[in-house]
């Protein structure tokens, strides 16, 4: 059941590209300096950023993540947006912003090195390059292994192809091009999932049928079921929800990471830099539709109806959703699947059981349904959505780690004293090597899969406390340089400890956890142990830099001056329409986000 | 900086409109709607949609630079007297 693209899918994929690096090469006359490069010369407008803060961190794992959640836990997977997202976005624009924008830092390891000093800027900007290059590397082989599975086109070629349109573009253009990019492909993705959500939902019946066919109340309510982890399918219960995702994970991602970050700074005033994310939080709080939906969708909608494209020689099973599916044309089985997802493999081909029940590729959840729903036409627009958050997701990666290496690692540590024609010289070598890199890391994740497994692993316990030191840092005038690097130190090595000693229900030990030997505590599930190690890392780097702050010596007040709350200036919003003004934009989101939730309690 | 990104947003979808939904119409009836899209020209209809949108954001991007040419001249104009 593989679909066959016709030359109108191909022209639509042929001049989406044609407009990506023809953004590029108008924009290259533009970058004359360093700050044109990296930072856009600060002179973008808010919607833009706020567009682009929006589609940086829509990557694929995202749009392909969220549905394979949505099928797996249904509308719970909201939770990762409107707990996960939302409040942290206006967090970083009403308060955080004042402090990035304001500094004049031109990245978040820089601000770092402002507040605190040479030291923790040092690790952040290390494990930040570090971890940016390899996730693109890993969202490189899922778009390959996608490609190749769904389609049939060649792994190698996917791969190269799309990393050499991005490097071109983001090395012409830079951040302008990355970001021009992010909005057209924020619409590409709107347009492109819209007419796929209509079709599934009409297909199922709107709401009502879907949950009638999903025959199971806890996927379609948000809150009502997180009274005890074993009600619901996640397995976590709502004060780990909302302390270790609503809290730790979430604020840790969207007020630290310069991904998202670095498209604030490129605005064309502090006021336009604090509405940045608060305009991306109204597009961000509908998107659970967009992505979430077609997954749900996906577990219920029944195959046989897609099957005059092959050749059905069992019958479906009645009163089950699973589908016997002979598939002749080679391409995807649904053999021992549900809707349309099909079942994991194993490497004869037949369908993995695991615990008595079949495995399904939940990744495909969301591809199935482009394919199933969209007739040639709208197929080519919907795999163009598919690779357009692919590439913005790449690119985002690409910018951020351009910058930070050639300002936090490259001038500061190599070459302090070299003009700004060759840091803008550095800034595009930077952006050949680390798509290089990027996509041997493609290669060794398809190669070595667990090798993956275990960076991320050790890039979560590095993220889990960023915010504690950033939260100090900005609102506690008394942290000290060597509090924070103690802190962050501090905060893994507890996220690395507590991995270590629990395991998640039904895992051996190894990379899911245990690995120190001794089991102390068992969660219901992986997602429960990762929020009580984001937990425990952010309070232990919380209390080690209380702590080692007050024992050494704080910097005078003199040098903190616009680094920190107490010393710095309330951001005024002078000739602004009330409804322009960041206070009153926060209101509003946060406003329709207790609605949404209340709607699906 | 640079220009108007509104310009190649609405040049692309436009394009698409006129592609997609041009599609659509030349394959009306075709059996690949009922096998995929419930029965709806969904080429048809999005094209329209994507058309629309497309020319939206022209139109905007059209706006934009009359205004940014009305201000420029209105700043030269200062400077000469």
């Amino acid at each position: 059941m593989r679909p066959h693209p016709h030359w109108i899918d191909y022209s639509v994929i042929g001049i989406y590209f044609t407009f990506v690096l023809g953004i590029g090469f108008v924009l290259k006359k533009y970058m004359k300096t360093s700050s044109d490069f990296f930072l856009s010369g600060r002179s973008i407008p808010a919607w833009i950023t706020g567009l682009a803060f929006l589609s940086a961190n829509l990557g694929a794992q995202e749009v392909i993540g969220m549905g394979a959640s949505g099928a797996k836990y249904g509308i719970m997977t909201s939770h990762f947006y409107w707990v996960g997202a939302i409040p942290a976005m206006v967090f970083v624009g009403l308060f955080m912003m004042p402090f990035y924008y304001g500094s004049r830092a031109r990245s978040v390891p820089e601000y770092l090195k402002l507040r605190f000093d040479e030291k923790t800027r040092g690790l952040n900007a290390i494990s930040f390059a570090v971890m940016t290059v390899f996730s693109s590397g890993v969202s490189m082989y899922a778009m390959g292994k996608l490609l190749q599975l769904l389609l049939g086109w060649n792994f190698n070629a996917a791969i190269l192809v799309s990393a050499l349109i991005v490097l071109a573009y983001t090395f012409l253009g830079g951040l302008t091009s990355a970001i021009y990019n992010e909005v057209l492909q924020f619409f590409l993705i709107v347009i492109g999932f819209i007419p796929l959500v209509f079709l599934g939902l009409k297909d199922v019946g709107g709401w009502g049928g879907l949950k009638t066919r999903l025959a199971n109340d806890a996927m379609v309510h948000s809150w009502k079921y997180l009274g005890s982890p074993s009600a619901n399918p996640m397995g976590v219960e709502w004060f780990s929800m909302l302390m270790g995702l609503g809290f730790v994970l979430s604020f840790g991602y969207w007020c630290t990471d310069f991904l998202v970050v670095q498209r604030a700074m490129a605005a064309d005033s502090m006021t336009s830099a604090r509405r940045t994310p608060l305009i991306a939080a109204f597009p961000k709080m509908l998107f659970p539709f967009l992505v979430i939906l077609p997954g749900m969708i996906a577990g219920v909608v029944a195959a046989k109806s897609m099957s005059s494209d092959v050749s059905t020689d069992v019958p479906a099973k009645t009163g089950s959703a699973v589908v016997s599916q002979r598939a002749a044309s080679g391409g995807i089985s649904l053999e021992g699947g549900k809707g349309i997802i099909p079942a994991k493999l194993d490497e004869s081909g037949k369908p993995l059981i695991k615990g008595g029940k079949v495995v399904l590729d939940y990744d495909l959840a969301t591809p199935m349904m482009l394919v199933r729903y969209f007739p040639s036409g709208l197929l080519g627009l919907g795999l163009c959505a598919l690779m357009a958050s692919f590439m913005s997701g790449m690119a985002g990666n690409t910018t951020a780690f351009n910058t930070v290496w050639t300002y936090d690692i490259y001038q500061s540590y190599i070459n302090k004293t070299a003009s700004d024609q060759h840091y803008l010289w550095m800034g595009r070598a930077a952006t050949v090597f680390g798509l290089a890199i990027a996509v041997a890391a493609a290669y060794v994740a398809r190669q070595f899969n667990n090798i993956m497994d275990v960076l991320q692993l050790v890039f979560a316990f590095v993220n889990a406390p960023l915010f504690a030191t950033f939260l100090l840092g900005m609102f506690w005038k008394r942290a000290t340089g060597n509090g924070a690097f103690c802190g962050l130190l501090g905060g893994t090595a507890a996220a690395a400890v507590h991995h270590g000693l629990t395991l998640p229900a039904g895992s051996a030990p190894g990379v899911k956890g245990g690995f120190l030997g001794l089991v102390v505590h068992r969660y219901p599930s992986e997602m429960a142990q990762n929020f009580w190690t984001a937990i425990f890392a952010w309070t232990t780097c919380f209390t080690v830099t209380i702590i080692v702050s007050l024992l050494t010596k704080p910097r005078p007040d003199g040098e903190l001056k616009g680094l920190v709350y107490a010393l710095t200036d309330r951001p005024k919003d002078v000739g602004l329409s009330w409804y322009q003004k960041p206070v009153v934009l926060a209101v509003v989101v946060l406003t329709a986000l207790v609605i949404l939730n209340w709607i699906f309690w | 900086m640079g220009f108007d990104i509104r310009l190649p947003i609405g040049m692309m979808f436009s394009v698409f409109g006129v592609l997609v939904g041009g599609y659509g119409a030349a394959t009306r009836g075709s059996e690949m709607y009922t096998r995929h899209s419930l029965g709806i020209n969904v080429n048809l209809w999005w094209g329209i949609v994507m058309l629309m949108f497309g020319a939206g954001m022209l139109l905007l991007a059209r706006r934009g630079a009359l205004a940014a040419r009305a201000a420029d001249k209105t700043l030269k104009d200062h400077v000469v007297k």
